[in-house]
């Protein structure tokens, strides 16, 4: 595994920023440059990377889609959310429609949010294209299969012309796919969904998405312990405040940065990424949480630091 | 294995709850709990704080938590709270934390518990919200007993 590229990184329902979002961010940017001048494109390319991310870039608004990109000539991502649009454009501008390529796609969960990229995913409309869809719900395939029914998608299933097949993948059991061995855990979520750790090259990544954390079962958080332990990288569902997650949402199915942060810790992982962010959060909301929680990791850092990013659309992260 | 060797596991019996305390003044529990609310210890602070919950509920009083001696308090130290909330509320009693140390303050304020739970920079000035007669039998109690 080389690194990992962010398509999709927002929670529950895509978003967008609208034109008054713009327009704040372009009037706070050109008060902070009063009195400047810029020769270059390249002087005003420095004084934006001097600005706090929200003011200057933003999270972007895709559901869930992450690339792993592992050294080798196939593709592999987790989850089919909105941003999968954008990941196919950008392989078919690549190779070209011509070109069959082959696309291992492992599946946290069929809920809305993450599959709703599949229908604007172009290559699964391309004959030639292999495509093979990992996860461990029995009803992964009949999941997706409906949502292109009518009349909720005028085009049906079956009218995806890539080679399409579904491989279930037996929980806390190691798999080998896509030259990585591939391990699935189940999480608290409704409907259930399953955290994945990925492991090749003696790197490890582990996705966990729309997983709740009850707090309320040592063994339990050990398993998760377990699963994280030493990984290089944890794409972690941070959506909630520790409040909201334990109070008034509680069983909506969602973690915070904080259990994020703890887990991280106990488990000696290197770098935590927050994902899945709330919907409702701004720009400049999510990053405060990223400013809280690097705060909160040198706070109560035992041992080495761990790193502490917020995964925006696009981001790409070297391992 | 653990990298770097130094973090301790959620389980391990290194960290505990050293002291717990409580005083009534009129309609106020003021609860004093001293140590470190980890993985580990959360369950002893629950347990601690059940009967003053049920005390404080049943009388719908108010429950004030003094964190002075506590240094620090985890993710499943501050769901032990929140419970004791919830019952507390639906009881129609209240519950309030005071005196935290600057570490415990900032966790409070990331976890947003701040916003959920009543936060005092003192425990005078939560009694002095609840209850007018528990402030008067508070500071009777602190008053110079003369000589």
């Amino acid at each position: 595994m080389r690194r990992i590229r962010f398509w999709g990184t927002r929670g529950s329902l895509p978003v967008a920023l609208t034109a008054a979002d713009v327009r704040q961010k372009i009037v706070a940017v050109l008060r902070g440059a009063s009195g400047r001048t810029f020769a270059s494109n390249a002087d005003a390319e420095r004084y934006i990377d001097g600005l706090a991310f929200a003011a200057a870039g933003t999270y972007g608004g895709a559901s869930a889609c992450v690339e792993i990109e592992t050294g080798g000539p196939e593709y592999v991502i987790c989850d089919l959310g909105s941003g999968a649009r954008a990941f196919g454009q950008a392989a078919l501008a690549r190779h070209g429609p011509a070109s069959p390529q082959t696309y291992h796609i492992f599946m946290s969960h069929v809920h809305w949010d993450h599959i709703m990229g599949l229908p604007f995913f172009t290559p699964a409309w391309i004959a030639g294209n292999r495509i093979h869809i990992y996860g461990s719900h029995p009803w992964l395939e009949s999941a997706l299969r409906r949502q292109q029914d009518e009349p909720s998608f005028p085009v049906d299933f079956s009218f995806l012309h890539a080679d399409i097949k579904f491989v279930h993948l037996e929980p806390d059991q190691p798999h080998a796919a896509a030259g990585m061995t591939v391990t699935t855990m189940l999480q608290r979520h409704a409907g259930d969904s399953y955290g994945y750790r990925f492991e090749a090259n003696g790197k490890s990544v582990v996705y966990t998405t729309d997983s709740e954390h009850k707090l309320d079962d040592p063994l339990e958080t050990e398993s998760y312990v377990a699963f994280f332990r030493s990984a290089d990288l944890v794409i972690f569902d941070a959506m909630y405040s520790l409040a909201d997650a334990i109070s008034i949402r509680a069983d909506w199915g969602h973690s915070s940065n904080v259990v994020g942060v703890e887990l991280c810790q106990m488990a000696g992982a290197r770098h935590l990424c927050l994902f899945h962010h709330e919907p409702a959060n701004s720009d400049q909301a999510i990053d405060a949480v990223l400013a809280d929680t690097r705060r909160l990791e040198e706070i109560t850092r035992t041992g080495e630091p761990l790193a502490i990013t917020a995964a925006y659309d696009g981001m790409e992260i070297e391992l | 294995m653990i990298r770097g060797g130094t973090i301790p596991s959620p389980i391990a019996a290194d960290s505990r709850i050293v002291e717990f305390s409580s005083r009534q003044f009129a309609d106020v529990i003021v609860a004093v709990p001293v140590g470190r609310v980890d993985h580990h210890s959360a369950g002893e602070l629950e347990a601690a704080l059940s009967p003053l919950v049920a005390e404080a509920s049943r009388s719908r009083g108010v429950l004030v938590l003094d964190f002075a001696g506590i240094e620090y308090i985890s993710s499943v130290g501050l769901r032990v709270l929140m419970i004791a909330a919830k019952q507390l509320r639906a009881s129609d009693a209240k519950i309030a934390v005071a005196n935290l140390q600057p570490i415990v303050g900032e966790i409070f304020a990331i976890s947003r518990f701040d916003r959920v739970l009543g936060v005092f920079p003192t425990v005078r000035g939560a009694i002095e919200r609840f209850s007018a007669s528990a402030l008067e039998a508070f500071d009777a109690a602190r008053a110079p007993t003369g000589q």
